[in-house]
């Protein structure tokens, strides 16, 4: 497919404090940024379960896009580093499932942020764009050819470098 | 139920290791009752039946056929179908059948991979003819036929309708005993059998729940693989650093590894209402990392979580070591 005319589908989650206003703003600001992400409201990036972004992928999303309060303004105290550990360690277990870590976005945007948050879309979409599509259903339906090893294998090296380091 | 009354007992080995076979053993003197009670009519482990008898078999003849082993390649399936026509309740036993377990982890890699590596790589090999196994092979008498090798591991109940699952790699003999005692008694008095679709031999709650390690809050500031550190007993393994699958397992083992010092590797499957394991796991694991403040600035925040996952070796082989076919995202994606 030609990437120019690929139009990625996105699933944004936005906490319900900050960032689901500065995406708000953006709006009555009439900021424009791409229509390629659909947002879901939760009241905090804490709420973010990695349940939600896999089955997004699963489901044929191109790309995960998370949104919080800065750290230490969060409205549920320290729920947005809960969401930054989660959204981290899971760009390094989707990255061993041959998904591209950049697929997987956090941002933090305060309510104030909209030309900010707008920009930081427009910055995913255009990345996941030069990705090119990630269609999930036909790689989990895959039984065709490949002989290229996957990152899986590829980590489990740098791991044990990790660990002769560590010795 | 035939000539002698007797219910049919099938069992059968897809892609597994044969460890289940010998958990259904493990059941000690009660094997006696279950031949006692049932009629072996397909076993290949334990007994000399050919897959022509089971073909020749009456649609539903088999009363319990547990059906061990992951689907790997088309013999595999072709007797998932076999065995779901000849038996009436039809049993994912153990994890390669319920969720593609150890076998599955292959699902990380291709078959061009797994091939290059067993066939020609390995150190072990001696291959001068760089042969590579195929489906049809062409010889003077005619042609030779093995059963296809799948790019991609599949459950039990991915390729054939499934009555019933007992979880655990293998399942616990106290367990299966207690399954078997409910199909006996469905079976010879009437009594009734569970809800087609549930997962027996369990429980529905987490390993944590029957682990009788006192439990704290968990503040991690490295994780350690097992080889890395001699666990403090009596403590939550999760709460030294290291990785127990506890938090994100299904019960019914009763906490067999963490009581001697082994992070639960996950082998009963996701707990009751979890539909992926892995990202249940990455939530708790994430969870428990202790450093990091709210105050620090964003930057220095990521390098100190960067810190602590890189002492977190394979998180993806960690948190699906047994549920990857069943997971949400069921394989890894090759470049090509
Ligand atoms: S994490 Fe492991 S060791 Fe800790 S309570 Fe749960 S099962 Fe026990
Ligand atoms: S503790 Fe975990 S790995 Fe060990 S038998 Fe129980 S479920 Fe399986
Ligand atoms: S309330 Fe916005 S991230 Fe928690």
């Amino acid at each position: 497919m030609n990437n120019e005319q690929f139009e990625p589908v996105i699933i944004g989650f936005t906490c319900n404090w900050c960032s689901y206003r500065a995406a708000d703003l953006a709006g009555t600001a009439r900021v424009k940024y791409p229509p390629n992400v659909r947002l879901i409201r939760l009241m905090c990036s804490g709420r973010i379960d990695p349940t939600f972004v896999l089955q997004a992928f699963a489901g044929g999303a191109d790309g995960v896009l998370i949104t919080g309060c800065h750290p230490g303004e969060c409205h549920y105290l320290e729920q947005n580093l809960k969401a930054l550990r989660r959204t981290m360690l899971l760009q390094r277990t989707v990255a061993q499932f041959g998904i591209e870590p950049e697929r997987v976005r956090l941002v933090w945007a305060s309510a104030a942020e909209g030309v900010y948050l707008a920009n930081a879309i427009t910055e995913m979409v255009e990345e996941i764009r030069a990705l090119g599509p990630l269609n999930w259903p036909q790689v989990a339906a895959l039984n065709g050819k490949s002989h290229v090893l996957t990152p899986a294998i590829a980590s489990v090296v740098v791991s044990e470098e990790l660990v002769e380091a560590a010795i | 139920m035939n000539e002698n009354g007797k219910p049919k007992f099938g069992m059968y080995w897809a892609s597994s290791c044969g460890g289940c076979e010998i958990s259904v053993l493990n059941i000690g003197e009660h094997i006696l009752t279950v031949d006692e009670v049932f009629d072996v009519v397909f076993w290949p482990v334990a007994t000399d039946f050919k897959y022509e008898d089971v073909r020749g078999y009456p649609d539903g003849y088999i009363d319990l056929c547990l059906f061990n082993g992951a689907i790997r390649n088309s013999e595999n399936e072709e007797m998932a179908h076999l065995l779901r026509q000849k038996s009436k309740v039809l049993v994912a036993f153990g994890s390669c059948a319920y969720e593609g377990c150890i076998p599955a982890l292959a699902n990380f890699t291709s078959r061009e991979a797994i091939f290059q590596t067993v066939y020609l790589d390995s150190p072990s090999v001696d291959n001068p003819g760089r042969v590579i196994p195929q489906p049809v092979t062409a010889v003077p008498e005619g042609q030779l036929h093995i059963p296809e090798f799948y790019n991609t591991v599949k459950s039990l109940d991915q390729v054939v309708d499934v009555d019933y699952t007992i979880p655990g790699c293998p399942p616990e003999p106290h367990q299966i005993w207690a399954v078997l005692q409910v199909v006996v008694a469905a079976l010879t008095q009437g009594a009734e059998l569970p809800p087609k679709g549930s997962i027996i031999g369990a429980k529905e709650t987490a390993v944590c729940d029957e682990c009788l390690h006192p439990k704290s809050e968990k503040k991690i500031f490295r994780f350690y693989r097992p080889y890395e550190k001699v666990p403090e007993p009596g403590v939550c393994l999760l709460e030294q650093g290291i990785v127990c699958m506890g938090p994100a397992t299904r019960g019914g083992c009763g906490a067999l590894c963490p009581q001697v010092g082994m992070g639960c590797r996950g082998c009963y499957g996701p707990l009751g209402g979890v539909a992926d394991q892995g990202a249940r796991m990455l939530s708790a694991v994430a969870s428990v990392i202790g450093v990091g403040e709210p105050e620090m600035d964003e930057r220095m925040l990521e390098r100190e979580f960067e810190t602590v996952m890189d002492t977190l070796v394979d998180p993806a082989g960690t948190f699906y070591r047994f549920s990857m076919a069943h997971s949400l995202l069921k394989r890894a994606k090759i470049k090509d």
